[in-house]
């Protein structure tokens, strides 16, 4: 290994990935997240590939072959949602306290009834659709749940959603310049970053500390400081050294240990930001 | 989590009125008591959302010090121009603390109340915890005791209704200690202002009580004197992990210099007791002394008077007198710099 291993800068990556994802075929994509029905699980609608599959299994007289699969994926919902001790269930069977809140999430706002348990990662996930945001230890302790109010970073899974209302929230999916998910040109250039610098191994916890890190960016040029920043003597308007990086996305857990490339990937979209 | 009501309040007279409810708690950041609601071990009735009241500023007193208004976030605060340029112990010992998100989300109100980390407090799967369950003993006296006290604590065996080794778990507040930070309260009955020293209790004989906070007050503010260690803070932190991570000892200290000898100290502990542990005499032992470690070495004796460790935890005793010498030493340097 030479001593510098710097794989190229984000901005020349993204024409290149740009290129390829051309080449992925309109089959490949989702609807993106409709508006969510307020309570329970999602009303499937019938897509052409089921309409195909429903023709296809009448034909053969296997119609219960796909009520099997729907019951199949109607249970694993609610195995997820015992899981996840979800509110949904409770508000499935009603609860007294349930509220209407109103959460602004990526420029939209969304009218919700929740439990006031529900946490603003609850409810991203499970009444909004934007499951892009991910929980981990639902404790504050691995930054999963990292998202953005007000600008902000923030733990989601210790947010209550109905104490986010009246706030503008960020998740993941807000990141881009436009939601889709094949268009790699719009990313952030810290989602880019990411992916020129491989800055996960699973992914899991890559939502989180690319909001983390695009927050650190923010709080960096407003020249906040880290602890780092008081053991280094270096309290006015810290450069963002390896030391400095660390420090300020501590609150962000990875369990595969990506982070030599996190770290790199922070350290690139710094430089492109501040270029 | 047991089920609760929330009521969002935007003054003052409505939060004190809100939380006349039997079961009612003031929800700020929400980072502490969240958390514990998710444990059972908190489980209010009724959640009194006090994070939209007018009491997020920051201002340069008269006399010279500041108030630091209850709603201020953590993040805020240690970045205030202010704080900065005067307290830099507070804001190291605030950096010293959780994650950028968390520091973010936490008041400095909040702070003050958090509970203890004790990990058979947080564990509902442990019946004996006399600050859970009162009356129920201590698990932890022959438990894991690592992050437990060293003083203060109330040691009457493990099935003893008054036995607790909880630490208190703030950096904020061991820096507010040594900066001797008053506290500023509002209630049904009127306003009061409550010196750092008396707002944290020792356990007692109960120790299921923090605070000497009354039933339905309001934190306002926090106020500092004016500055007298600007120039020399250190705020050391030993832990387990080198960031994000409690402090096993903590160590606040201030020194106001008068050419090369000393003048007034500020200096507390965390991590050591029910409360951030300062002893005035300590720090009186300093004045009009030299900076050397001979004189800061016996400071952190009589500190540390009386400490007594346990199975896991005795390796704090040693850790904390040479931790006191160290950030004396490293604030009389006058830097915040560690090689």
């Amino acid at each position: 290994m030479s001593s510098n291993t710097e794989k190229p800068v984000a901005g020349n990556l993204s024409a290149e990935l740009r290129e390829a994802s051309t080449e992925s075929t309109d089959q490949d994509r989702r609807p993106m997240s409709r508006e969510g029905s307020p309570c329970g699980v999602r009303q499937e609608e019938l897509e052409p590939e089921h309409a195909e599959e429903v023709e296809e299994l009448g034909r053969y007289g296997l119609l219960t072959e796909l009520s099997r699969r729907r019951f199949i994926q109607a249970s694993s919902a609610v195995a997820a949602a015992l899981t996840f001790d979800m509110p949904k269930l409770l508000e499935a069977q009603g609860t007294e306290n349930a509220a209407s809140v109103t959460l602004n999430v990526n420029g939209k706002s969304q009218m919700l009834t929740l439990d006031p348990r529900t946490s603003l990662l609850d409810a991203l996930r499970e009444q909004m659709e934007l499951t892009g945001t991910k929980k981990g230890c639902d404790h504050g302790q691995c930054g999963a749940c990292t998202v953005l109010i007000d600008g902000r970073r923030v733990n989601s899974c210790l947010t209550l959603a109905c104490a986010a209302q009246g706030a503008e929230i960020v998740t993941i999916e807000g990141l881009a310049k436009t939601s889709d998910s094949k268009d790699i040109a719009d990313l952030s250039p810290m989602q880019l970053a990411f992916l020129a610098h491989d800055g996960y191994q699973c992914g899991y916890c890559t939502p989180g500390q690319i909001i983390s890190a695009t927050a650190l960016l923010n709080e960096q040029s407003k020249g906040e400081l880290s602890l780092v920043s008081w053991q280094a003597g270096k309290t006015e308007r810290p450069e963002l050294t390896d030391d400095e990086i660390r420090e300020r996305m501590s609150g962000n857990i990875c369990r595969c240990g990506a982070y030599p490339n996190i770290v790199a990937a922070v350290r690139a979209a710094a430089k492109e930001v501040s270029a | 989590m047991k089920s609760f009501t929330y009521t969002r309040v935007t003054s003052n007279v409505q939060a004190l009125e809100a939380a006349k409810v039997r079961g009612a708690s003031f929800l700020a950041g929400g980072t502490n008591l969240v958390d514990l609601m998710k444990y059972q071990v908190e489980q209010p009735t009724s959640l009194v959302d006090i994070n939209h009241l007018a009491l997020a500023d920051i201002k340069q007193d008269e006399g010279g010090g500041i108030t630091i208004g209850a709603l201020v976030r953590n993040s805020d605060l240690a970045n205030h121009p202010l704080v900065r340029a005067n307290y830099s112990l507070l804001s190291q010992a605030l950096l010293s603390g959780a994650s950028p998100q968390l520091r973010n989300m936490a008041s400095t109100g909040g702070n003050l109340m958090q509970r203890t980390r004790c990990y058979y407090f947080t564990d509902v799967g442990f019946s004996a915890c006399n600050k859970r369950n009162p009356g129920s003993g201590c698990a932890a006296l022959e438990g894991y005791n690592r992050i437990h006290a060293i003083l203060g604590q109330t040691d009457k065996g493990p099935t003893s209704g008054e036995t607790c080794i909880a630490t208190h778990p703030s950096d904020m507040c061991v820096a507010m200690a040594a900066l001797q930070a008053k506290i500023e309260v509002e209630g049904r009955g009127g306003k009061r202002t409550i010196a750092f020293a008396d707002f944290h209790r020792l356990p007692g004989s109960d120790p299921s009580r923090d605070t000497t906070l009354r039933e339905g007050e309001l934190i306002t503010a926090v106020t500092l004197p004016a500055a007298r260690f600007s120039k020399n803070a250190f705020y050391l932190k030993a832990r387990d992990r080198n960031s994000y991570a409690f402090a096993l000892i903590s160590v606040a200290a201030g020194l106001e210099m008068e050419g090369s000898s000393i003048r007034s100290v500020g200096l507390a502990m965390g991590g050591v007791a029910h409360k951030p542990w300062r002893v005035p005499e300590a720090e009186q032992s300093l004045a009009g002394k030299a900076a050397t470690p001979e004189n800061f070495g016996r400071a952190a004796e009589i500190l540390l008077h009386g400490a007594h460790g346990y199975e896991y935890n005795r390796f704090k005793i040693e850790l904390a007198k040479q931790g006191v010498v160290r950030a004396l030493t490293l604030a009389a340097q006058g830097t915040s710099e560690v090689a």
